[in-house]
C-alpha cells in the first residue's frame, strides 16, 4: 500500500514503506551554484541526511551525436569542443586519433611533440579548475581564484598557438592546423616554473588544511568494485585503487616515449580524488619539461595535406583527458566525408550514475563536496 | 534607569530603521506584474515538491534545551564571578572556602550533564 | 517627577545649555522638569545620530573594505572604477539597493517574513549603544552591560528562524534551523569567555572594564593573566566568528549548499537590512573584543615615558577605532582564508571542544586568581 504522503512523489524515487521522521524533496538545481551547470539533482532528506539522489539530465541536450550525421567529419571537431569545455583540446585529438585511423595517416614527429604539450597543458588547466572548483565549493572562495589564475595563464599560451582561449578546434587529421610560434617553447617553460611556485603555494593551502581534511577524508567511498562496475575512469578510477590510465594501458600519440608515473590512491574518498588530481599535475608538469627538452626544432609539423574521407568501416580512438577516458566511435557506412554515425563516450557521465551510491547517508554539505572531486562538466553529459 | 529609557529608545531605533528601509523600498522600488513564475519560491528553477514548513528533526530543539541549560547557568555565575576577587581577597562577609566549594558542585552538576548529554548521543547532529 | 539624564561631557554641556536658553521663553512655561525633559530629548538626539552614524556610516565603509581585503588576498584588485579606487561603489550599490523590487513569494507569511529584518537589525544597534568609544564617550552606562549584550544578541537568532520560516523555502528554512543551531551553541562560548572576563575584571561594565586595563599593554586582559587571557581572547574569536555567522562559520548562508540560506527569498532593502545587520555586527564584535581584551580605548602605552606621553596625545577614539578596524581587518583575513566546516563537525566542535576548553579555563581562571590574587 502506498503511504498517502508519498502519493506526490517525484519521478524517478522508489517508495519507501517505513520512515522515522518526516522526510522531504529537495531540487539542487538546474540552476544551482555548485552542481557546476545545469544538472538537476533531486534529493529525498531526512533532516540533513541525504536518503537518495536521482540525478536528471538533459537540460543543455544539443543533440551532438544527431548532429554529427549531417555534418563533416571536419565540423565535427569543432562539436568537440562544445562537449567537455574545460577539456577542449583534448577531445579534438580524440576525434583526430580516431579519423586518422580511417584515413591512415601519419603524424610527423613535431606535430606529435605540439599535440603532446597542448594536451598536458589542457590537463593542466583542467585539473586547475578542479582545485579552484573544490576549494571553492568547501567554502574558500580564495581558492577558486587561485586556480583560475594560472588556468588563465594557459589559456593565454594556447592562446597565442590556436587563436582561441576556450574552444580551440585545433588538431586536424594529420597533425594540426598551425605550427606553434617560436615564443611557444620559451614561454611554457616559464609558465612551468611559475606553477612550481605556485602549486607548493595551493597545496599548502588545502592539502594539510585541518578542515579540509576533515570534510573529504572519508566522504563519499567509491569502492574499486563499484568504480568498475559504474564505468568510471580518469582520476576517479584511479582514486579508487584501479591502475588504468589509457595513455600508458593503450598509448596513443607519443605517450609511451616520456617517463612519468600513474598515480594511483587507494581510499576513494573525497580526499584521494583530490589529491591524485595534484599529483597529476606535477605528472603533467614532468612530460611538458621532457617535452621542451626533447622538441624538434625543424621538421614538418603536420603530413600532407588531404582531404578527409573515410573509407566504410568503424573507427574507434580512446584517449585520456583530464576527467577519463574519452572515446570516439565512427561509423562511416559510406567513403565519404560525412558519417554514419558517431558516438562518444564521455567520462563524467558514468561518474554521475555513481553519485547516488556515494552520497547515501552524508549531508548536503558532503553531497557537495563529492560533487566537486567528480569534477563533471554538465556540456559532456548532456552533449 | 536613564540608560535604560536610551536603550529602549535604540530598541525602537533599530526597528524603525529596518521598517522605514522596506517602505522606502517599497516605494522606490521597481515594479513588474506579480505572475505566477516570479512569485515562486525559489528551488532552483523547480517547482517545488511539497510544503516547506515540515516538521522537522527533533535534533535542532534538543539542542536548544541544552543551550538553556547553560545559558541560564551562566547568567547564575555571573554574579558569582563579580566578585569572585573580592570574596577571595576576604573582603565580604562570604567565606571563600564555602564560595568554592559551592561552585564547585555547582560546575559538578553541569559538567555531569553535558557527560549525560554526550553519552546519550545528543550532542551528535544529524 | 523623575526625568533621565546622561551622563557624560556633551550632555553635561547641553543640560548647561538649555536653561539658557529657555530664559527667552515666556515665563509662565519656564519649569525645572520641562527643561531637564528637552535637556534629555536633545541628547538621546545626538546620542542616535552618533550611533546611526558609527552604525550605518560603518556599513558601506567595511563592504569597500571586505571587498578590497577579499580583492587583495585573491590576487585581484577589487572595485577600482566608480570614484578613485572604487571609494564610491558601495554607495552605488546602496542607491541600486533602494531601487529594487520588494515582494514576498507566494505563500510566504507576509507580516514575518517583514518582521524578520526589523528583529535582526535591533540587536546591534542596543550592543552599539553599551560600548564605550572613549574616557567619556558612552550612551548608556549601565552596571548591567555584559549580560546586557548577551541578552540582546540572543535576539537576532529569532530574526533569522523567522525570516527562514517565513519564506516557504526549503532552502531558507534549512540555512534558518542551521543559523539558529549554531548561534545558540556558539553564544555558550561567548557567554562563558565573557565570564572569564568579568571574573579577572570584577565588573560587569564595560566602562570599568575597561578602566581596569589602565597602564601599559601588559595591563590589558589579554595579556595580564599569563597564557589564559591569550587562550580566552583567541576562543573570543572565534565564538564571535561563529555568532556573526561569518565564514568559516557562514553554514546558515553557504552559498554552495543552500544557494542563499536563510536570505534566499529576500531582495531589495530588506535584503540590505540582513546584510547591514551582519556587518554591525562585525563592528560591535570587535568593540566588544577591543573593551574585553585590547584595552578599549586607552592607548597602548608600553612603560617609557617618552613614548607614552605622545601615545597619550592621541584621543581615545582614534585608539579606539584603530584597535576595531584592526580586529576586523583579522575578521576579514580568516573570513578568506578558511573553508567551511560541514554543520556537524561545527556543533561537534562547540560541544565537544570549545565548550570544555571554556569551562576549563574559568576554572583555571578561578584557580589562578584564587592562588595569585
Amino acid at each position: 500500500m502506498i503511504q498517502p504522503r508519498f502519493s506526490n512523489l517525484p519521478p524517478g524515487f522508489r517508495i519507501q514503506r517505513e520512515t522515522n521522521t518526516e522526510e522531504f524533496f529537495i531540487n539542487m538545481g538546474p540552476q544551482h551554484p555548485s552542481t557546476h551547470g545545469a544538472l538537476r539533482l533531486a534529493l529525498r532528506m531526512d533532516g540533513e541526511t541525504i536518503v537518495e539522489l536521482v540525478p536528471h539530465f538533459g537540460y543543455i541536450h544539443r543533440g551532438m551525436e544527431k548532429q554529427a550525421e549531417s555534418m563533416s567529419y571536419l565540423q565535427y571537431i569543432a562539436l568537440s569542443d562544445r562537449q567537455d569545455y574545460l577539456t577542449a583540446i583534448q577531445n579534438n585529438l580524440g576525434v583526430v586519433i580516431a579519423l586518422e585511423k580511417g584515413m591512415n595517416v601519419g603524424v610527423p614527429e613535431k606535430g606529435e611533440y605540439i599535440r603532446v604539450m597542448l594536451q598536458e597543458l589542457g590537463r593542466i588547466a583542467s585539473h586547475l579548475v578542479f582545485y579552484g572548483c573544490f576549494g571553492g565549493d568547501l567554502g574558500g572562495q580564495t581558492c577558486l581564484l587561485f586556480g583560475f589564475k594560472e588556468r588563465e595563464m594557459i589559456h593565454d599560451i594556447l592562446e597565442e598557438v590556436t587563436g582561441s582561449r576556450l574552444t580551440t578546434n585545433f588538431f586536424r587529421p594529420g597533425g594540426s592546423r598551425y605550427d606553434v610560434p617560436d615564443t611557444f617553447i620559451p614561454r611554457v617553460k616559464a609558465f612551468l616554473d611559475h606553477l612550481e611556485d605556485a602549486m607548493r603555494d595551493y597545496e599548502r593551502f588545502l592539502s594539510k588544511n585541518i578542515i579540509v581534511l576533515e570534510r573529504s577524508i572519508g566522504i563519499g567511498v567509491l569502492s574499486k568494485e563499484d568504480a568498475i562496475a559504474y564505468g568510471c575512469s580518469g582520476p576517479v578510477l584511479r582514486a579508487s585503487g584501479v591502475e588504468f590510465d589509457v595513455r600508458r594501458a593503450n598509448p596513443y600519440s607519443i605517450y609511451d616515449q616520456f617517463d612519468f608515473d600513474i598515480p594511483v590512491f587507494h581510499n576513494g574518498d573525497c580526499y584521494d580524488r583530490y589529491k591524485i588530481r595534484i599529483a597529476e599535475i606535477h605528472e603533467s608538469m614532468k612530460i611538458l619539461r621532457q617535452c621542451i627538452d626533447k622538441f624538434p626544432k625543424d621538421g614538418p609539423w603536420r603530413s600532407k595535406e588531404k582531404p578527409v574521407r573515410l573509407p566504410v568501416g568503424r573507427y574507434y580512438s580512446e584517449i585520456e583527458t583530464a576527467k577519463g577516458l574519452y572515446a570516439t566511435y565512427v561509423v562511416a557506412a559510406t567513403t565519404g566525408e560525412k558519417p554514419y554515425r558517431i558516438h562518444t563516450r564521455g567520462p563524467s557521465f558514468p561518474h554521475i550514475a555513481a553519485l547516488n551510491k556515494m552520497v547515501q547517508g552524508h549531508k548536503v554539505s558532503d553531497l557537495v563536496t563529492i560533487m566537486a572531486t567528480l569534477d563533471p562538466v554538465i556540456p559532456e553529459i548532456d552533449r | 534607569m536613564s540608560e535604560y529609557i536610551i536603550l529602549s529608545i535604540f530598541l525602537f531605533l533599530g526597528a524603525f530603521i529596518a521598517a522605514a528601509a522596506t517602505v522606502v523600498g517599497l516605494l522606490l522600488g521597481y515594479r513588474t506584474k506579480n505572475t505566477k513564475n516570479k512569485m515562486a519560491p525559489y528551488e532552483c528553477g523547480m517547482e517545488t515538491i511539497g510544503n516547506a514548513r515540515i516538521q522537522f528533526k527533533v535534533g535542532y530543539y534538543l539542542f536548544a534545551l541544552l543551550f538553556l541549560v547553560f545559558d541560564i547557568e551562566a547568567l547564575f555565575l555571573f554574579p558569582v564571578m563579580m566578585n569572585f576577587r573580592e570574596i577571595m581577597a576576604g573582603h565580604t562577609a562570604l567565606s571563600p572556602v564555602i564560595v568554592i566549594a559551592d561552585l564547585a558542585i555547582f560546575m559538578a552538576i553541569l559538567v555531569s550533564g553535558l557527560a549525560y548529554a554526550w553519552k546519550k548521543g545528543i550532542l551528535k547532529w544529524e | 517627577m523623575f526625568v533621565p539624564s546622561i551622563t557624560n561631557p556633551v550632555g553635561d554641556f547641553v543640560r548647561e545649555m538649555v536653561p539658557r536658553l529657555a530664559e527667552y521663553l515666556p515665563a509662565s512655561i519656564q519649569s525645572d522638569t520641562l527643561n531637564s525633559i528637552v535637556a534629555f530629548l536633545v541628547n538621546a538626539l545626538i546620542c542616535v545620530i552618533a550611533v546611526c552614524a558609527v552604525n550605518i556610516g560603518s556599513a558601506p565603509i567595511l563592504i569597500y573594505m571586505e571587498r578590497k581585503v577579499c580583492a587583495h588576498v585573491q590576487c585581484r584588485l577589487g572595485p577600482m572604477r566608480l570614484g578613485w579606487h572604487g571609494t564610491i561603489q558601495t554607495i552605488a550599490d546602496v542607491l541600486k539597493m533602494l531601487f529594487k523590487e520588494v515582494y514576498a513569494p507566494s505563500g510566504a507569511d507576509k507580516l514575518m517574513f517583514y518582521l524578520a529584518p526589523l528583529i535582526v537589525l535591533i540587536a546591534p544597534f542596543i550592543v552599539c549603544a553599551l560600548i564605550p568609544f572613549g574616557r567619556d564617550l558612552v550612551v548608556a552606562d549601565v552596571s548591567m552591560g555584559i549580560p546586557l549584550i548577551i541578552a540582546v544578541n540572543g535576539f537576532g537568532v529569532l530574526g533569522i528562524l523567522l525570516g527562514g520560516w517565513s519564506s516557504n523555502n526549503k532552502y531558507s528554512l534549512l540555512g534558518a534551523l542551521r543559523s539558529g543551531a549554531q548561534m545558540i551553541s556558539y553564544e555558550i562560548s561567548f557567554t562563558m569567555i565573557l565570564l572569564f572576563v568579568v571574573m579577572i575584571s570584577g565588573s560587569t561594565n564595560l566602562m570599568s572594564i575597561t578602566l581596569g586595563q589602565e597602564g601599559t599593554i601588559s595591563d590589558w586582559w589579554i595579556f595580564k593573566i599569563p597564557v589564559l587571557g591569550i587562550i580566552a581572547f583567541i576562543l573570543f574569536f572565534i565564538s564571535s566568528t561563529a555568532e556573526m555567522n561569518r565564514a568559516p562559520f557562514d553554514i546558515a548562508e553557504a552559498e554552495q549548499e543552500l544557494t542563499g540560506g536563510y536570505h534566499t527569498e529576500y531582495n531589495g532593502t530588506p535584503f540590505a537590512m540582513f546584510y547591514l545587520a551582519e556587518y554591525i555586527a562585525l563592528v560591535t564584535n570587535s568593540a566588544l573584543a577591543t573593551t574585553c581584551f585590547l584595552g578599549g580605548f586607552l592607548p597602548p602605552c608600553i612603560g617609557v615615558a617618552f613614548v607614552d606621553n605622545y601615545l597619550n596625545m592621541v584621543p581615545g577614539v582614534v585608539w579606539f577605532f584603530a584597535k576595531v578596524f584592526f580586529m576586523i581587518w583579522c575578521y576579514m583575513m580568516v573570513r578568506w582564508t578558511f573553508v567551511r566546516p560541514r554543520v556537524d563537525q561545527l556543533m561537534d566542535f562547540e560541544w565537544k571542544f570549545l565548550l570544555p576548553v571554556n569551562l576549563v579555563l574559568l576554572i583555571a581562571g578561578a584557580a589562578y586568581i584564587v592562588v595569585c590574587g
